[in-house]
């Protein structure tokens, strides 16, 4: 039986607030899925239910075919965690509190000390091993933390925005990281979209607790990306209504939405335009256009699906 | 693809020690420990110092029996009561307010596994604590009464180490119960030293009842024991004009006492045990 990630009608209320609301998601086999959505969508929500940190208010999560509510120590037996930023028993060292894991996870005792110093030596934590954690900065923690998922070999691994605090390097570290663990089922949740585009096969996207899609890269790019070409456009001051509208004109120009307070996202007829000649319509306008970007499938298609945030 | 060679099951019960073997390693490095160690020093060097240079009537003219009565016997239970609260107290909501649970709840272990696991760590780390404080007084009554140690002694010290498993029990509870760590904490020393000693006064002198249902009335077997004869289960003095009052006052006996702990230690076990069991990680 293949790994796998299943939740069923999966819904969590706080109050009258409803963070999550009957989420359907069948997730099977060796690879790895993105799970996409803007703050506050239920990203999280949805992989503690799957980790046993909260219980669902109705519905089931099951991993590996079993209720993670009923038995969460069978569920998670081939299973590795990182959910948002875990803290470390502050006077252990690295090395006590993932040996702490290898034991509850069942690595035999022989093999402990080189899954250790691979996992840190993997995320560049060597030198740190025998410190304890209590000095470390945050990103140095959730360094240790995604070597706590590297340890036992585990099936299926679920990370909550695992780049979360790491400087440059170590975000493109953790990508590498991500990418070697292509053999098992990895459910990474990101904003990082060309971090998703790079590790990930399939996206799953949700907002507002419910999921809108669920499909691999292209289906999703080719579906809501829209045939045109996209490209995503600075300004030098916030862009109003009256900038978009004039951008919106231009000839070839078939949609345009804002991605934050200073940049547009801007879709064009590529059989009427080219990127080029897009960026010399917009710096025609002389309105401050400083920066100018070709917009990637998957971005413009998360553009389109999820229209505001929160 | 087989992953599973590399792994075998982990019993819950082994799990219970692997909780147990950090958290204690974790105690034991915290400088929480050392303070705890302090403060009995200080309160075990003063007493040493106070009774050498006074010499107070009330613990060198009583034989080895008043004396370890009224040094541990009057103290254990404050030893008792801050060790439990300080290494138990925060023992749970510390792992949702400091978020060191999202390192170690979500993976293949039963949180009743890390909450025994827990209890016994805070459990070994305040046995050290109360065995300290017991060996000073000890070191004190050799010295004023070499030779002499008393049975009741013994007693008093199993009496305070079950003591001290029930308020245990009772921290845990309270560090289930409550989200923030210091006010579990403070929560549990004010319901053990302030709380259950108001109860067991209001409810004799006042009504008249034997507090049977206070934890700390069944705690008095730990200094009672050391006055022989024991006290009576009942004394009714009466006092006022032609003594028309009277004033009512209880002590458990033995049995009674160690079946008040008992209780306690299942019930506070079991009520925190489902705490933590429906507790959720939502900070
Ligand atoms: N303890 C709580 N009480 C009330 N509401 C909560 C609680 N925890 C989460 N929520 C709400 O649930 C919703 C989903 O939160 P969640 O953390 O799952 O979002 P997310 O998709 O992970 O967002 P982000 O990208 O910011 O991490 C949010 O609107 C949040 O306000
Ligand atoms: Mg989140």
């Amino acid at each position: 039986m293949p790994p796998s990630i299943e939740a069923r009608q999966l819904t969590k209320r706080y109050g009258q607030f409803t963070a999550l609301s009957g989420l359907d998601l069948s997730i099977q086999g060796t690879k790895c899925v993105g799970f996409l959505g803007p703050n506050g969508a239920g990203k999280t929500t949805t992989m503690k239910i799957l980790t046993g940190l909260i219980r669902a208010t109705k519905g089931t999560a099951l991993i590996n075919g079993v209720d993670v509510a009923s038995d969460k120590k069978a569920a998670l037996s081939s299973c590795a965690t990182l959910i948002e930023t875990p803290e470390i028993y502050p006077s252990l060292t690295p090395k006590e509190a993932l040996s702490m894991l290898c034991e509850i996870r069942g690595v035999p005792r022989q093999d402990r000390n080189k899954r250790i110093d691979d996992a840190l030596a993997r995320v560049k934590m060597s030198e740190w091993a025998d410190k304890k954690v209590g000095g470390f900065s945050k990103g140095m923690k959730q360094r240790v933390n995604v070597a706590s998922t590297l340890l036992s070999d585990p099936e299926v691994i679920i990370l909550d925005e695992p780049s979360s605090g790491l400087d440059p390097r170590g975000m493109s570290e953790v990508r590498d990281i991500v990418l070697s663990l292509r053999d098992r089922l990895v459910f990474m949740s990101s904003h990082l979209l060309a971090e998703v585009t790079e590790v990930c096969q399939e996206v799953a996207l949700i907002d507002h607790g419910k999921l809108l899609v669920y499909d691999t890269i292209e289906n999703v790019t080719a579906k809501f990306a829209g045939g045109g070409g996209a490209a995503e456009v600075g300004f030098a001051g916030n862009v109003d209504e009256q900038l978009r509208a004039r951008v919106s004109k231009l000839p070839g120009v078939t949609s345009t939405t804002k991605s934050n307070d200073r940049h547009l996202i801007v879709k064009y007829d590529t059989a009427v335009l080219t990127q080029d000649k897009l960026l010399e319509s917009v710096a025609g306008l002389k309105a401050g256009a400083i920066t100018f970007s070709q917009a990637s499938g998957l971005e413009d298609a998360y553009l389109s699906l999820i229209k505001e945030t929160l | 693809m087989s992953r599973e060679g590399s792994k075998a099951a982990v019993g819950s019960l082994a799990h219970v020690g692997i909780a147990a073997k950090y958290n204690f390693l974790n105690y034991f490095r915290a400088r929480r420990f050392y303070v705890m160690l302090a403060i009995i020093l200080i309160i075990a060097g003063l007493l040493t110092a106070l009774v050498g240079y006074y010499r107070p009537p009330g613990f060198v003219d009583g034989g080895a029996l008043g004396f370890y009565g009224a040094g541990w016997g009057s103290f254990a239970s404050i030893v008792v009561v801050l060790s439990a609260a300080f290494f138990g107290g925060d023992a749970i909501s510390g792992e949702f307010q400091n978020r060191t649970g999202y390192f170690l709840v979500p993976n293949p272990i039963r949180r009743s596994a890390i909450y025994v696991g827990k209890w016994l760590a805070a459990l070994a780390a305040s046995t050290i604590i109360l065995a300290v404080f017991a060996l000073a007084m000890l070191a004190n009554g050799l010295f004023y009464f070499p030779g002499n140690v008393p049975w009741e002694f013994v007693e008093s010290f199993a009496f305070a180490w079950v003591y001290l498993v029930a308020a245990m029990s009772l921290a845990f509870a309270f560090s289930s119960l409550f989200k923030s760590s210091s006010i579990s904490v403070l929560m549990s020393v004010i319901l053990l030293l302030f709380v259950f000693s108001v109860i067991d006064t209001v409810s004799s002198l006042v009504a008249g009842i034997e507090p049977w249902f206070s934890l700390t009335y069944g705690a008095g077997i730990v200094s009672n024991i050391l006055n022989v004869p024991y006290p009576a289960a009942k004394t009714v003095t009466p006092f006022g004009p032609g003594g028309r009052f009277t004033v009512v006052s209880y002590n458990a006996t033995v049995p009674e006492g160690l079946l008040i702990l008992l209780v306690y230690l299942v019930v506070m076990a079991v009520l925190g045990l489902i705490l933590f069991e429906r507790k959720e990680f939502t900070s």
